[in-house]
């Protein structure tokens, strides 16, 4: 049965940090600098009036807030944090660290640029730096994919089969500081919703034991692991964000019971009949579905893919979105300097590599430093792909949009 | 304070049990399990990257009887605030699995580079936030785990793979960073050092920063055979030169309405009464080939002038300190 729920005005930080409250982890560290984000203030403020459980531990940087989650949340703590950019980048070594030991901790990032030169907005530069460090990557396009993401990482994190770190990422100022109506829960029913946290299973000196610093079953976490196990164990991990496939399907499940809003891990838009199409991440999507309308309205067979899991890739998913589209482009906020294109359209294309029928497909790199990504812009984009389908060939596998010539 | 005798530790199991792989003659052990005899109930141990992290915790073994934690090299005080703030927070609300201990003791344990160089700001910003927590610093002088190379704790004169002795520098031309001090004007509630020649001393303090609430700080001197370069059956020797010649004097330093209060443990305060048994630097510095060129090929005099003249002036500083 949907639970009662309420509309309120929330930005992305605040959709996030109210989230956070409702779940009232034990542990929030955070360093809210690098650059500031709003969440971590919000928080602050619940811990000030009495209104979490939670203690705030104010770290002196985010690699310490990392870090101090890291030791939170092996202490047995639902442990947050928030970050951004350069916070995120500082992070880095403890990320796979978190992700390596199975630490379930969640971390809000509205994603921003990364300096050099210093620029404090949007792009996914930032998260695609942590996209291969183990930890489950959502995205979101607004505040109410924010809200939701932030209750249901836990579950998410937690469910037995997965044991990862989760990262909700949101667009900078696009959605981080920008005010929408949000469906929220009751706070009983998110407390139900997420329940205790449980503990994975390993084997100790003494027997099977749960993995976690406890005096009465003392275990030893984060020893030296040599060449005998080391490549077990990330084979582990792996096979592990293969296996969460599965479980985030069957925690979406019972996400969309209480709220009624069915999540997928990606997200067809008019792909039936599509000749044209554009797949991509993040609040640009928003954008990108309005144009599809209007060049629909115009007689043109647009479509678009908004993904929302990135990692684990939804390989399957993604493949039966894209479905027979002839010509692909890929939109995306990062970059991979000297690589042959930016992540995603890397990963897209090998995805569609196998297929017997596979479409032709161009990158196109936008909105980097929060240069804004227009509905006229995006126009261009499909000019662009359908250019491609009348010639049959990819002469600009990669290219930039909007940028000064 | 809860009294402490070496019959009653005697007979306390190890927290840190056979099978490690540290060097013959490490401190290392001697210090973990001293301080770890002065534990007074459930207690989490965290360690910094290092000798003592990487020889009792090969995968799949451990040497560690208590829960034991390592995370990265330069963070273990940013850890063990995570793993105290989780203590706090299952005892506010009453709930989570160390709930049920009416006190878990978090004991950090971090090297020289972990502390005075990588680490240094994760553990002022720990001990500014208050954490309860022991931190214990062991010092064995330099990079021991990677092969002796110079840190910020490194002493003046010494010859590291990075400071080599060379024909025309002697060693490390920089002076030892004055940790204590640091750590003592963040106004932490309890400061000590602590030798292993003394093991009664050593517990017993570890058992005052257990016991004091807020963050505490321990620095032991750990002689190694390796970097040092003396044979491994002269640790302790060399670590209790180090006290009788006043290079690593033994205090404790409490706060008092706001003021540091410092006092000299008994061997160097034995030293303060009596000067004229404080040893000459000579007798320290003569069995440590990282000191080597300071008398061969030749003598040299003025450098050992000046290092002498240091030494005497930083004891006497900390004897004005002390009030002795």
């Amino acid at each position: 049965m949907v639970a009662k729920q309420k509309i309120v005005g929330l930005n992305g930080d605040e959709a996030s940090a109210y989230a956070t409250k409702q779940v009232d982890p034990d542990v929030v560290a955070a360093y809210p600098i690098t650059p500031q984000t709003i969440i971590v203030e919000r928080f602050s403020e619940y811990v000030a009036d009495g209104l979490v459980g939670s203690e705030f531990v104010a770290v002196e940087s985010e690699h310490s807030a990392l870090s101090a989650c890291v030791g939170a949340s092996a202490a047995g703590a639902r442990a947050f944090t928030a970050t951004a950019a350069n916070g995120l980048a500082l992070m880095w070594e403890i990320l796979y660290i978190a992700a390596g030991l199975r630490q379930p901790i969640v971390m809000a990032v509205a994603n921003r640029c990364l300096g050099g030169p210093i620029n404090i907005h949007n792009d996914h530069s930032d998260a695609m730096g942590a996209r291969d460090s183990g930890w489950i990557q959502l995205f979101c396009e607004n505040s109410q994919e924010v809200y939701d993401a932030s209750v249901e990482a836990w579950r998410i994190a937690e469910h037995a089969d997965i044991q990862m770190p989760v990262m909700v990422n949101f667009d900078g100022f696009t959605i981080s500081h920008t005010m929408e109506n949000v469906y929220i829960l009751e706070d009983a029913d998110v407390k139900k919703f997420v329940g205790k946290r449980i503990y994975m299973k390993t084997e100790g000196p003494k027997g099977e034991v749960e993995f976690k610093l406890d005096p009465d079953t003392p275990i030893s976490i984060g020893p030296l692991d040599l060449q005998d196990f080391y490549f077990e164990h990330k084979v582990q991990q792996m096979e592990a964000m293969k296996g969460s496939l599965k479980a985030i399907k069957a925690v979406d499940k019972e996400f969309e019971k209480i709220t009624g809003r069915k999540l997928e891990y990606v997200y067809p838009y008019k792909m039936d009949d599509a000749e044209v199409a554009v797949v991509g991440l993040g609040s640009a999507m928003g954008t990108v579905r309005e144009v599809v309308d209007e060049l629909r309205a115009e007689g043109v067979k647009a479509g678009m893919v908004k993904m929302r899991l990135f990692r684990p890739f939804p390989v399957e998913d993604l493949k039966n979105a894209i479905g027979n589209v002839p010509v692909l482009g890929v939109m995306e906020k990062a970059y991979s300097i000297g690589g042959p294109g930016a992540p995603l359209y890397e990963e897209v294309k090998t995805v569609l590599y196998d297929l017997p029928k596979r479409p032709f497909v161009a990158d196109y790199i936008n909105g980097l430093g929060g240069k804004d990504t227009s509905p006229e812009m995006i126009r261009d984009v499909f000019k662009s792909l359908q250019r491609i389908k009348e010639r049959g060939a990819v002469l600009e596998p990669v290219s930039y949009v909007g940028v000064r010539e | 304070m809860s009294e402490i005798t070496l019959k009653e530790m005697s007979r306390k199991p190890d927290a840190l049990i056979c099978g490690g792989r540290l060097c013959a003659g490490c401190d290392e052990t001697i210090v973990v399990r001293q301080v770890m005899k002065a534990t007074r109930g459930p207690t989490i141990v965290t360690s910094a990257t290092g000798c003592l992290e990487v020889s009792t915790s090969i995968f799949p073994y451990t040497s560690w009887e208590v829960p034991w934690m390592h995370c990265a090299f330069e963070n273990v005080a940013a850890l063990a605030s995570g793993i105290e703030a989780t203590i706090k927070a299952m005892h506010k609300k009453k709930e989570g699995p160390l709930a049920k201990y009416p006190t878990v003791d978090v004991i950090s344990f971090a090297g020289d580079g972990g502390t005075y160089d990588i680490g240094l700001q994760a553990l002022s910003g720990a001990i500014e936030r208050g954490h309860d927590f022991t931190y214990v610093l062991i010092d064995n002088e330099a990079y021991m785990n990677t092969g002796i190379q110079r840190s910020g704790g490194t002493p003046f004169g010494a010859s590291t793979t990075t400071s080599p002795a060379g024909k025309v520098i002697l060693g490390k031309t920089e002076t030892k960073k004055p940790i204590d001090e640091i750590i003592i004007a963040h106004g932490t509630p309890y400061v000590a050092t602590i030798n292993t020649a003394w093991p009664l001393d050593v517990m017993k303090k570890a058992r005052k920063a257990i016991e004091v609430d807020g963050p505490t700080f321990l620095h032991s001197l750990a002689p190694c055979s390796r970097g040092w370069r003396f044979p491994p059956e002269k640790t302790v020797e060399i670590g209790r030169l180090a006290t009788q010649t006043c290079v690593f004097p033994l205090f404790e330093c409490r706060q008092e309405k706001g003021k540091p209060v410092y006092e000299l443990s008994a061997p160097s305060l034995a030293i303060a009464k009596r000067p004229e048994n404080k040893k000459p630097i000579e007798a320290y510095l003569e069995q440590q080939g990282r000191y080597r060129h300071f008398f061969r090929p030749a003598r040299k005099e003025a450098l050992l002038k000046e290092l002498q003249e240091s030494i005497d002036t930083r004891w006497q500083i900390l004897c004005e300190k002390a009030g002795v």
